[in-house]
């Protein structure tokens, strides 16, 4: 799957998974930690069905998903900045190279001082998935899935299925077709969801724990024969819904990370079990 | 067992030495992959990128080479229209993307950069290359990374490129189209112009002029209905001072794509017809004297003409609605003297009084005025049909007045003793043939004319063409008293053949 697209990065990928495995029970440590993580910042969403963008051949095009906690908003530099405070391996001098790319919270002014270009109450970008699944571990919490993430995301401002809120339509269309600003605005500034949570559209993307399970082809009209099912390729064909654009940007932008990557307008925010 | 260990380790080795080398440059690790060796490729060059409406200049080399292609892919906020901005995904910071050049059997080094700023991932697909995806699979690229990837141009021709990232209608119809020209091994044939001018539709909320920064429609777009179908990304890219221009007399060519992403461009130049047409981008000429040629989206067409008369001809997508309601119009602005044989501009803007017009009315009098110019007009070119007598006579007298006039004297009467007259002459009209040879070739030695002997020395005149000299002995055949009938350039040309070399000297 990787190979056919990163043919030198399949042995990388291999040997980091494998890496990853053997580091994880200090991480569990880490976690184990701190005792008690805040979960007030917290919101409870409600077990429901979410029909994918993509539906694998043979399956329905509906999945069930449990209740599950999510952050109110995405992690901020304020937040993270006492992640590294606790964890200095995750500092910008200390991080392993495998773990986070060379842009690793680049626009912090230092190893513990994010600077004026970080402010507290923005959301922390410039963070790899490896990093944002250690904090996630620190708080006790995890990343969401694709799935957790994209059904708590289509909740409107008022309703529930936002498809049927033209408010909520016409928001999330306004920040698809807006470049990201150069200075990120605060979290939780704009309108929560119905179900209080802030950030879903409009701020910055997010990383999930399983961001590169359903790839979009690096082609996205690639969907043929045997590559199918791994690919999902984002032609016409097995996709639920070929309008629902600011979806398929999102699939789009997920397909082409690497776990290393540290980018500009890619932040996190983490999910639980109840 | 050990064995089996053994290849497992020498294989983890390649795998490791053949991922990951340092690139000095930007300090960043990529990973690269090993390329066979093509023998046919000669040293290596950076490719000249170009932004619309300007080419790159033609491949003079006669071997093929490695180019390496940078591009950049940058999103940005840009004018689409007067008051009226968009958030444009490019290709190397302008719709269309940059015009790429090479040459037939490069080997091409594809570099896309993806701007750290950006918010999108992107990749590109040109439709020159003989691979999966057209290279998308292999350039898919997130914002803030670079992706690499070669291909041998195998096929000469004006292509299409273009992101296909999903949602690949979203990622084009937001600008991501450009073209790339792998010339053929023996070249274009040579013009005096060449410009790159390429077609797309855009889908805004608002309707064709509302003001403001204006969101992708997703609607419009599978409707087909766009609110803006442009030339080179905006409307009026192509107008007023940056309109393309040319020279009366010279060729032009123009390299034109249609991204798309969805509508077939009927593109058509007001007021020109297209010498040759490389229909769909083709490397043969697939069609002389062509009105208007059809480009599908994801295609392309090269036109070829020349310019005749000066003047502003437009270019548009001749689906009309498009040029007039929605912005589809270019200016090619064509500088020169006027041509009054080819195109007389306008020649009546008059009154029109149906049957009660009379002779002597202001209409009547413009196309007398007309009449004078036209027939000066006819004059002044004397390769035109219908060359008439009354023309040579009149061609002819200047040619008299400039060479002859000096010793024959301004009515031909000559001077006494010395020049023999042309007028009345007998020696002149009796032998058309020997007054030819005489303007040729001179004359000396004694002669009688009108029963008067004279013996001086005339010099060839050889320098004068072929219609010249008919001309000019046409009119002194008919003049002064003598009548006699025309002569034309081909009796020249013929006894000026006759003639030993060294005495004359074609001038044809």
């Amino acid at each position: 799957m990787v190979s056919r697209h990163h043919p030198p990065m399949h042995a990388w990928t291999a040997g980091l998974l494998f890496l990853l495995v053997l580091l994880r029970p200090a991480y569990g440590e880490e976690g184990a930690a701190k005792e008690s993580p805040p979960k007030a910042s917290m919101v409870e969403v409600p077990a429901g069905t979410h029909r994918p963008l993509f539906v694998p051949p043979g399956e329905t095009n509906s999945v069930q998903v449990p209740v599950f906690r999510l952050d109110r908003h995405p992690v901020t530099n304020g937040d993270y900045l006492e992640f590294v405070s606790q964890n200095p391996k995750w500092r910008r001098s200390q991080v392993k190279r495998i773990f986070a790319d060379e842009n690793y919270l680049r626009h912090w002014a230092g190893d513990l001082e994010p600077g004026e270009a970080a402010m507290s109450n923005q959301p922390v970008t410039w963070v790899s998935w490896f990093a944002a699944k250690a904090y996630a571990q620190w708080q006790g919490k995890r990343l969401p899935t694709v799935t957790e993430w994209e059904y708590a995301a289509t909740h409107g401002f008022s309703t529930l299925d936002g498809s049927k809120d033209p408010e909520f339509q016409a928001a999330i269309r306004r920040w698809y077709s807006t470049p990201s600003p150069t200075s990120l605005p605060l979290v939780a500034q704009g309108r929560a969801n119905i179900l209080g949570i802030h950030d879903f559209h409009g701020l910055v993307w997010e990383w999930t724990a399983d961001f590169n399970s359903s790839l979009v082809t690096g082609d996205a009209r690639g969907n043929s024969g045997i590559e199918r099912q791994l690919f999902c390729g984002a032609g016409s064909a097995g996709n639920r819904n070929p309008s629902d654009y600011p979806a398929f940007l999102r699939y789009g932008f997920r397909s082409s990370l690497k776990a290393s990557y540290c980018i500009h307008n890619l932040g996190f925010r983490c999910a639980a079990d109840l | 067992m050990k064995n089996t260990l053994f290849k497992v380790f020498l294989i983890t080795l390649l795998i490791w030495s053949a991922a990951g080398p340092v690139d000095a440059a930007e300090g960043q690790t990529v990973a690269t992959k090993p390329r066979p060796v093509d023998l046919s490729i000669k040293g290596e060059e950076k490719a000249v990128l170009t932004q619309a409406p300007f080419v790159p200049p033609p491949i003079t080399r006669q071997h093929a080479t490695k180019v390496i292609v940078q591009l950049e892919v940058i999103e940005a906020t840009r004018r689409l229209a007067d008051g009226v901005e968009y958030v444009f995904w490019t290709f190397g910071g302008d719709v269309p993307g940059s015009f790429i050049r090479v040459r037939e059997g490069d080997l091409v080094e594809f570099h896309l950069l993806n701007h750290p700023t950006s918010k999108m991932p992107h990749n590109i697909d040109l439709h020159a290359v003989t691979g999966p995806g057209g290279g998308a699979t292999s350039s898919f690229t997130a914002p803030g990374h670079r992706s690499q990837f070669s291909f041998k141009a195998l096929n000469p021709g004006l292509y299409v490129y273009h992101c296909a990232t999903a949602p690949v209608g979203l990622h084009v119809a937001n600008g991501m189209y450009g073209l790339i020209l792998v010339e053929p091994k023996e070249g274009l044939p040579r013009v005096d112009r060449e410009y790159y001018v390429m077609q797309g539709e855009f889908y805004t909320e608002g309707r064709y002029g509302e003001e403001g920064l204006q969101a992708f429609d997703q609607r419009k777009a599978e409707d087909e209905r766009p609110s803006y179908v442009v030339f080179n990304g905006s409307v009026g890219s192509l107008v007023g001072d940056k309109a393309i221009k040319a020279k009366v007399g010279e060729k032009v060519r123009l390299f034109v794509g249609n991204g798309g992403p969805n509508l077939i461009s009927s593109f058509h130049v007001i007021g020109e017809i297209f010498d040759t047409v490389y229909q769909e981008g083709g490397v043969l000429p697939s069609q002389k004297q062509v009105q208007t040629t059809m480009i599908p989206a994801g295609g392309s067409a090269i036109v070829e003409f020349g310019v005749e008369v000066p003047g502003t001809y437009v270019l548009v997508d001749h689906s009309l609605f498009r040029a007039f309601n929605k912005g589809a119009v270019g200016m090619l602005k064509v500088e020169g003297p006027e041509n009054m044989l080819v195109y007389t501009g306008k020649e009546v803007d008059a009154i029109y009084l149906g049957s009660q017009a009379e002779g002597g009315s202001e209409a009547g009098r413009k196309i007398a005025e007309l009449e004078a110019a036209r027939r000066k007009a006819i004059q002044g070119d004397e390769t035109i049909a219908g060359l008439t007598k009354e023309i040579q006579i009149a061609k002819g007298k200047q040619v008299y007045l400039q060479t002859c006039f000096v010793c024959h004297q301004t009515e031909g009467q000559g001077i006494p003793e010395q020049i023999p007259p042309l007028a009345k002459s007998d020696y002149l009209m009796s032998d058309k043939d020997r007054s030819i040879r005489t303007v040729l070739q001179g004359l000396s030695g004694e002669i009688v004319v009108n029963r008067k002997t004279y013996n001086g020395v005339m010099i060839p005149m050889n320098n004068l063409s072929d219609h010249e000299i008919a001309n000019v002995l046409t009119y002194v055949r008919n003049s002064w008293g003598n009548s006699g009938d025309a002569v034309s350039a081909e009796e020249v040309k013929r006894i000026r053949s006759e003639l030993p070399k060294a005495v004359t000297t074609s001038f044809e």
